[in-house]
């Protein structure tokens, strides 16, 4: 199938070219952070304090990688499941974030933050951790590194490939993917 | 009596789990593959074909199939003519899951249920143990992910629910998890027995090769009316929608109260580990 190449910090006209069921390949920097790292960000922001990186235009992926053996940059690096940032995500959508990988469905409240502020959700396959890790090509922790696996490492990244699940004109590949394959 | 150390267990048990979390079986693998050829979808295709794109790069680049490496279930039939010496059997299997996760780089996923708190090396490992005629131990290991085992329930039905109950329940449980429990599933459904025993049912069904039928030509019936009804959900690969959800449907039946209907539903996620070995 087609691929469309696209690069971070995701520009706003790259963003509304995405469309629900596209495969993508992501170059550039992202951002590993899942439970405990979301719980912190929103901590901090909550007590008026600053996240450790600047979000604006960026991409997080819920990710918590297995041990890099020596010599590797990463071990396997599956996204994990997003409901789980739900709680939290909205709110850095609306601080400039703009786009997440994970793999499951996102809460009505996600959805709507990514048609409000313009951005969008990506999928990795689940499962598939060898795969993805074949497109890190450097790790380095940036932020809480007390938290082992769910430290917040920034990523550097060529052609990991992702699908669009969530654009900004409200499609959810889920759902229509779904209905359209259902007897 | 035939004597087995526990040292031998050990380093089994230490390679079945580095082996299971690097090598995909030929059986699943040679599954996923013709699935490709069914699948409708061409998001669905390209899905499975990175799903096998995977496989090879781990076994050929010696990465983790999935980084999450599963608690450690380890199921033992010890033969009764089985004499195992030099400590305990259940310390045996854990020092050998410590041993496996450490040296296969394997992530720790075992930690206390409301403090998070991570055990550190995996362990407890969740183990079953049978006794079997014969003089051999047969260990056959499944680590299982966190995000397939989240979706699977035990219910007691009313026994007047019957065959329709149970095919509801699992209809639901398939529905419930939709993208989350990574599809292309496995299903393993336990019905009968008691509580437990459905639930140890459930896990044992999801042992059995994939494109295998019941040898109780009923069950086998079941199995297939399950796996096409999962089919026609439209949920596919990953969920991002197709024909193939499952890759196989597994049941496993017996007798239970005349109170009762106890079924229960366990679901395993594409990657497939599963290794035995006999000592």
């Amino acid at each position: 199938m087609e691929i469309k190449r696209i690069k971070t910090p995701l520009e706003p006209y790259v963003i509304e070219q995405l469309k629900a069921g596209e495969k993508v390949f992501l170059s550039g920097y992202i951002y590993t952070s899942r439970d405990a790292a979301h719980k912190r960000f929103v901590d901090t922001l909550n007590e008026g304090g600053r996240l450790p990186f600047d979000i604006q235009n960026q991409v997080i992926y819920y990710c918590g990688p297995s041990p890099a053996p020596p010599g590797r940059v990463i071990g396997a690096c599956g996204p994990t499941t997003s409901s789980r940032m739900d709680a939290y995500a909205p709110r850095l959508v609306s601080l400039g974030l703009k786009g997440m990988i994970g793999k499951g469905k996102r809460s009505q409240a996600v959805k709507d933050a990514l048609k409000q502020y313009k951005a969008v959700y990506f999928g990795a396959t689940g499962g598939a951790g060898a795969l993805l890790s074949k497109s890190v090509i450097s790790s380095e922790v940036v932020a809480y590194e007390e938290l082992g696996p769910e430290a917040v490492v920034k990523l550097g990244v060529v052609d990991m490939p992702l699908f669009v699940i969530n654009d900004v004109y409200g499609n959810d590949l889920y759902e229509s993917g779904a209905e359209r394959y259902k007897r | 009596m035939k004597e087995v150390h526990v040292d031998e267990i050990v380093s089994v048990i230490e390679k079945l789990f580095i082996d299971a979390n690097y090598n995909l079986s030929q059986n699943v693998l040679d599954t996923i593959k013709k699935s490709i050829d069914k699948e409708e979808s061409s998001v669905g295709k390209e899905v499975l074909r990175e799903l096998i794109k995977n496989a090879n790069l781990a076994r050929d680049e010696h990465i983790p199939i999935c980084q999450d490496t599963g608690l450690a279930v380890t199921f033992m039939e010890v033969g009764q003519d089985v004499h195992i010496i030099g400590g305990s059997l259940n310390d045996a299997i854990n020092e050998g899951v410590r041993r496996g996760y450490a040296k296969g780089y394997l992530r720790k996923s075992a930690c206390h249920p409301f403090t998070r708190k991570n055990t550190g090396d995996n362990t407890p490992a969740i183990i079953h143990v049978k006794i079997v005629p014969g003089d051999k131990i047969k260990i056959t290991v499944l680590p299982k992910g966190g995000g397939s085992e989240n979706y699977g329930s035990v219910r007691m039905l009313v026994p007047s629910e019957g065959k329709e109950g149970v095919k509801a329940l699992v209809l639901e449980m398939v529905t419930k998890g939709g993208p989350n429990p990574c599809p292309p599933i496995i299903v393993g459904v336990g019905i009968g027995g008691n509580f437990e025993t459905s639930a140890l049912l459930s896990k044992e069904a999801l042992m059995e090769p994939l494109g295998k039928r019941s040898d109780d030509p009923e069950i086998a019936a079941l199995e297939e009316e399950l796996l096409l009804a999962i089919n026609k959900t439209g949920i596919g690969p990953q969920g991002y929608g197709g024909i193939v959800t499952a890759l196989d449907v597994h049941v496993k039946m017996m007798p239970c109260h005349i109170a009762s209907l106890p079924v229960a539903v366990n679901i395993q996620c594409h990657a497939h580990r599963i290794k035995e070995a006999i000592i």
